[in-house]
């Protein structure tokens, strides 16, 4: 694969079959955009298959010089790997999701999915600063578009709100670029990567970037617009969005925010803890109180996100891998539960857990898949989710065990609010005549569900195989901060041994005893 | 191929098969299939059972698949075979063949069959890899899975909306103990660099005067560690505090409370506690926590089993303070008696709930001994069954006979070594339990006069009313309604049958492997034969103590249910008060419903509304708004164009970053 543009033909076909939408009729615009994520899913599995662990960290380089050092520059580690293998996974899901629920202007929402695709491999591959930029923005563009036009009923409200946390992390975090372009004489990320701004001004950059990526994860308290944009995007919208879209915040942070400000890092890690402490409790608890179903799960990505943040910043293997599969688990756990969602809300058209009732009588199959979501939401050992957070948790005990007590009650809270719904959903009676009527599974969301299904799984008992791309460059991420790296709280110190609790019992002398069983 | 593969993964696959198959495969494929599972791999079992308790076998682990590596923290899919795993692999393959054959007859004409065998299939899975686990994550997972399959179960019959309310209260109550387990993890991860169990064991006794900072405080590593994992197997085996799930799991199918609610799942705190005991030995102040804990469970739960009118609930609150009975035991260092309780335990507490459920079956699904009475000529083989699970339980054998059934030897094994340990903690953990045993001895009776003397009072029950469509006045005198129990089908009786023999013989067969043979143990599990010697030699008092409050709860259950029947009242006129806290399970579920339960959910209202809506929308975006539309012109086009407005920006800044560079 040497020296074929791959990553570049993996942006040309959903471009080139995008641009076909606009052209061509419903029917043939669906089939189109199906056909063209599944050629780039399969280029994306020749990248992965091509894809030398162990060799260089940046693999599959592209480089065109545009103008005045401005360069169209593409390359990815293990970690984009990954995230692109994710968007590429979920995009042809997306794609049958949205099969029937949408009839108005199918080719222009095909369209802002393919388009969509392309500006999410290009956010993961990009290797200059300002590419990356455009990229990192555009990408939201057409989300904005399938929130602002195909969405629900107040999908305006949604969509400025989004619009209007969005704006101003971009802003700050634009006029940081060009500080750093200017002291460091480039734009290139993997020289940026390696470069040790000065400390002083390394505050003020991590915070001009934190802006921009604490929206995107989002931490609290700059979430609101997450759970609003989740319940009027249309279900292909909400898979993306919690997808791959809020993978933009966690890969913002530890490609730039980790690396290229270490000692930044160390200092406000403090910060990050402290908003991801209160995200855990008070989404979960505000997750608990949900009568829609998509808040519900919009609010637990909140809580889940969090874990992520805590892992990055725990500055330890544990942690940053931890935070990765936490990433790739809850992009493809919540797409999961957004799908499942979209297939009651389908044949229903609510979203009131009320509503619902009893579906494991008359949907067994259906009810089957959402418990399987369900536990992986929850973290249940053997699937995706477990093995995320428990590295996660793992690697912040490590720096502090008051971080990692309370981050740990998301295990308690994220059972109280998932079971729960899945109680109202799944179980009780079926005190609805509409919702017992419903039929099970189709064969197009068995398409759907069933592989999604598969890789949590595969994920949950053989992490090896998505954490080996990454292992190089988390390894150097970590030689990186290592220096910067804070000391945990647990102190070990030897001390003299104490007397054993055995010990306490002596010898009986013979012949006392007044008999033996 | 290893044999330990067939018997943990068979019942995967069966349970795979089953459920998936579902209604295409039929009830009877189904069954076939994970009780034929389950057959196979207990009749794998004892042969390694047996190896162990010859001396011919040697402890092995069977590396299965790479798991997680994770810079310094890997662990495995691995099979760990010692003498402490075969002691579980008989109890668990043996119980839950037995229940499986027992639910072809007990769920004859339930409509979801497959489903329910792919569960107890699964939990078996589930269970069989906590025990065999090499490491601790691995442990975790079986922990985990066997909360999984008891949720599913618990719900089995999710229309009733109690049984979806206790299936997720088990699960959460376990996911409570679960944080302290995790925790646990992390700090053994962080003291000794690995989850492996072998090297937390050799390396924990130089660890126990090192000191570790948690939570501000600063504390003796063992202590801290040990306590943590404590807390999870508090959850999982349904210890004070954090019991209040196992009752309510009742409301799963009785073959489920023998096999999980009795038999294994709740004895794998107990099983954690032996698995990981070197690492026990070394935290002393843990084990006095263990100890206490244990002991309050085993005196606690047995008052509220002399209270209750449900057979089940009475047969759960008596699990409950048996396994605090094994608490105490591992709490005084006497791990292989824990172990020894634990396994006659599993016979006898097995049978008792299996004769409920044949009970049960016979009276149309009255599970209210109010509502019994006069069942022994009626259902005989159920009634003798049953006798035998209550001598054993209660613990009924003569020391200088030598002779006794299976609870006589395991719990006065638990008794003596507590008072051996000569600690005021183990004394005060002996009085208690020789309380508990008085009670326990009273509760059981209690339950068999109840249910199988007496008249029959079945004409009361709501279940026997709707069978022979009369109700109370129109029966007149006939107190029986007209309605005939009848006795189970043979695949229920076969297990009951087989499980008696455990219940009279466990204990005479096994005592010496387990109490006194250290090589039997081979350093599975921590052995102090100074405590054993110290157990054998405590006064003959200490040894009849058992025995004699076994009859004075005999005599007192016989008279308060046979002889004078109206005392029962007078006792509860008498001390109102008294009664009402026992009865009220000392109010546990209203406490936990005032502190956890309402203010989750208060404090989940108040940070939507008044936090999230209240303040950061109403100052963030919407103060922003607001603030815009107050400011004029601009505000119209910000407010529609927003999307052309952001492009914008984003290309003014691209024009300025190319400026920038360029010049």
């Amino acid at each position: 694969m040497d020296g074929f543009p791959i990553l570049s033909l993996m942006m040309l076909v959903p471009l080139a079959a995008g641009i076909g939408c606009f052209f061509v009729g419903a029917n043939a615009a669906r089939w189109l955009a199906l056909i063209g994520t599944l050629i780039t899913f399969v280029l994306g599995v020749l990248l992965w298959a091509n894809y030398e662990i162990g060799g260089p960290q940046w693999q599959f380089t592209e480089s065109a010089e545009l103008f005045a050092g401005f360069k169209y520059a593409l390359g990815i580690d293990g970690i984009a790997l990954m995230l692109i293998m994710l968007s590429v996974f979920l995009m042809p899901i997306c794609i049958m999701a949205s099969w029937t629920a949408i009839q108005k202007r199918v080719g222009e929402y095909m369209a802002a999915f393919l388009f969509m695709e392309v500006l999410m491999i290009g956010v993961f591959a990009a290797q200059d600063l300002f590419l990356f930029y455009i990229f990192f923005e555009a990408g939201l563009i057409p989300m904005y578009l399938i929130i602002g036009v195909w969405g629900g009923d107040n999908r305006i409200y949604a969509s400025y709100k989004f619009f209007l946390y969005t704006l101003l992390g971009s802003v700050l975090m634009l006029i940081a670029m060009f500080w750093m372009v200017a002291e460091a004489g480039t734009s290139d990320i993997p020289t940026l990567m390696q470069y040790d701004f000065p400390v002083g001004a390394q505050t003020w950059l991590w915070l001009a970037f934190f802006a921009s990526f604490a929206v995107k994860m989002p931490m609290w308290p700059v979430h609101t617009w997450l759970p609003d944009a989740h319940v009027q995007a249309p279900t292909a919208g909400s898979v993306i969005l919690a997808g791959v879209l809020l993978k933009l915040g966690g890969y913002g942070f530890i490609r730039f925010s980790l690396p290229m400000f270490p000692d930044a890092s160390a200092q406000l890690a403090w910060l990050v803890f402290a908003l991801s402490m209160v995200a855990v409790v008070y989404t979960s608890l505000v997750a608990l109180v949900q009568h829609d179903m998509k808040k519900l799960i919009a609010y637990s990505s909140v809580a889940h996100m969090a874990i992520v943040t805590v892992g990055l910043f725990a500055f330890n293997i544990q942690g940053l891998e931890g935070a990765m599969i936490v990433m790739l688990s809850h992009g493809l756990v919540s797409g999961a539960l957004f799908l499942s969602v979209g297939v009651i809300y389908d044949r229903l058209h609510t979203r009131e857990i009320d509503r619902y009732g009893g579906l494991s009588i008359n949907m067994p199959y259906y009810a089957l898949f959402f418990l399987l979501f369900t536990m992986a939401s929850i973290g249940l050992p053997g699937t995706s989710g477990f093995v995320g957070e428990f590295l996660s948790l793992a690697g912040i005990y490590q720096v502090s065990t008051w971080v990692a007590l309370i981050c740990t009650t998301g295990i308690i809270l994220g059972a109280c609010y998932m079971l729960y719904l899945y109680r109202r959903v799944a179980f009780g009676d079926q005190k609805n005549a509409d919702a017992a009527a419903m039929l099970d599974l189709d064969k197009r969301e068995w398409a759907m569900l069933a592989p999604i299904a598969a890789v949590v799984l595969w994920m949950g008992v053989y992490p090896e195989s998505f954490l080996a791309p990454m292992r190089a460059d988390i390894a150097t991420l970590d030689a990186r901060l290592a220096s910067a790296a804070p000391e945990g709280d647990s102190q070990l110190q030897a001390g003299p041994p104490r007397e054993a609790a055995a010990n306490a019992v002596p010898e009986p002398e013979h012949g006392e005893g007044e008999g033996a069983h | 191929m290893h044999s330990i593969l067939i018997i943990v993964f068979l019942p995967l696959l069966a349970a795979i098969i089953a459920g998936l198959g579902n209604r295409m495969l039929g009830n009877v494929a189904a069954k076939s299939i994970t009780t034929g599972a389950l057959f196979i791999s207990a009749a794998l079992s004892w042969p390694i059972f047996l190896g162990f308790l010859s001396g011919s076998a040697e402890a092995e682990v069977v590396h299965v698949l790479d798991w997680v590596r994770s810079g310094g923290m890997t662990f495995d899919w691995a099979l760990r075979v010692d003498a402490l795993t075969a002691v579980m692999l008989v109890v668990i393959n043996s119980v839950s063949a037995l229940v499986h054959l027992y639910s072809w007859g007990y769920m004859e004409e339930d409509p979801d069959q497959p489903r329910f065998f792919a569960y107890l299939s699964l939990f078996t899975f589930a269970m069989l890899m906590l025990v065999t686990a090499n490491n601790l994550v691995q442990m975790f997972f079986g922990w985990e899975g066997v909360g999984l399959a008891s949720y599913l179960l618990i719900g089995f019959w999710f229309k009733k909306p109690t049984a979806g309310a206790a299936a997720i209260k088990a699960f959460v109550v376990n996911r409570v103990g679960d944080l302290g387990f995790m925790l646990g993890i992390f700090g053994i991860y962080l003291v000794f660099q690995t989850t492996s169990i072998p090297e937390i064991l050799a390396a924990a006794p130089a660890m126990s005067g090192s000191s570790i900072g948690f939570l501000g405080m600063r504390l003796y590593t063992m202590d801290i560690i040990a306590i943590l994992l404590f807390v999870g197997a508090m959850g999982k085996s349904a210890q004070l505090f954090l019991h209040t799930w196992l009752p309510d799991a009742m409301e799963g199918p009785t073959p489920v409370s023998a096999l999980i609610h009795a038999a294994t799942m709740v004895t794998a705190g107990v099983f954690m506690l032996c698995r990981l005991s070197p690492l026990f030995e070394t935290a002393p102040t843990a084990l006095m926590i263990v100890t206490v804990v244990g002991a309050a469970t085993c005196f606690f739960a047995a008052t509220i089993g002399t209270t209750q009118w449900d057979i089940k609930r009475v047969i759960a609150y008596s699990t409950c303070s048996q396994l605090g009975y094994m608490f105490f035991a591992a709490g005084v260092g006497a791990y292989n008696v824990a172990m020894f309780h634990l396994f006659t335990h599993a016979f006898f507490k097995a049978l008792l709930f299996l004769g409920a459920g044949s009970v049960i079956h016979a009276m149309h699904h009255e599970q209210d001994m109010r509502y019994y009475g006069g069942l022994r000529k009626h259902i005989p083989i159920t009634f003798w069954a049953m006798m035998a699970g209550t001598l054993a339980i209660t613990g009924l054998g003569v020391y200088h006979l030598g002779v006794g059934f299976a609870g006589f030897w395991s719990k006065d094994a638990v008794l003596e070594v507590a008072f051996a340990r000569g600690t005021e903690i183990s004394v005060t953990a002996f009085w208690l339990g020789v309380v508990a045993a008085l009670l326990t001895s009273f509760y059981s009776w209690r339950l068999m006069f109840l249910t199988f003397w007496g008249k029959p009072r079945w004409i009361e029950s709501e279940h026997i009313q709707h069978s022979v469509h009369k109700t109370p006045a129109e029966a007149g005198e006939d107190t029986t309604g007209g309605y005939h129990p009848h006795e189970s089908p043979i695949t229920m009786l076969i297990p009951l049958g087989l499980l008696t023999i455990g219940a009279v013989a466990a204990g005479q067969a096994f005592a010496p492997s387990f109490l006194d043979d250290a090589a039997f143990w081979a350093g599975s599990i921590f052995y102090n034969p100074n405590l054993m010697a110290a157990m054998h030699a405590v006064p003959y008092w200490v040894k009849y103590s058992a025995l004699i409050v076994m009859i004075i709860g005999f005599v007192g259950a016989y008279v308060a249910y046979i002889a004078k029947p109206e005392i029962p009242a007078k006792f509860v006129a008498m001390f109102p008060w008294l009664h009402r806290f026992v009865y009220n399970k000392w109010y546990f579920d209203e406490l936990y419903d005032a502190i956890f339960v309402k203010p989750a959910f208060w404090f989940g209202r108040q940070f939507w509304k008044l936090g999230d809506i209240g303040t950061i929308d109403r100052f963030g975006p919407n103060g922003v708004a607001w603030v815009v539309e107050q400011s004029s012109v601009a505000a119209k086009k910000v407010q529609s164009g927003y999307l052309y407005t952001y492009a914008l920006i984003m290309l003014l800044g691209l024009v300025a970053a190319v400026t920038w560079v360029l010049f």
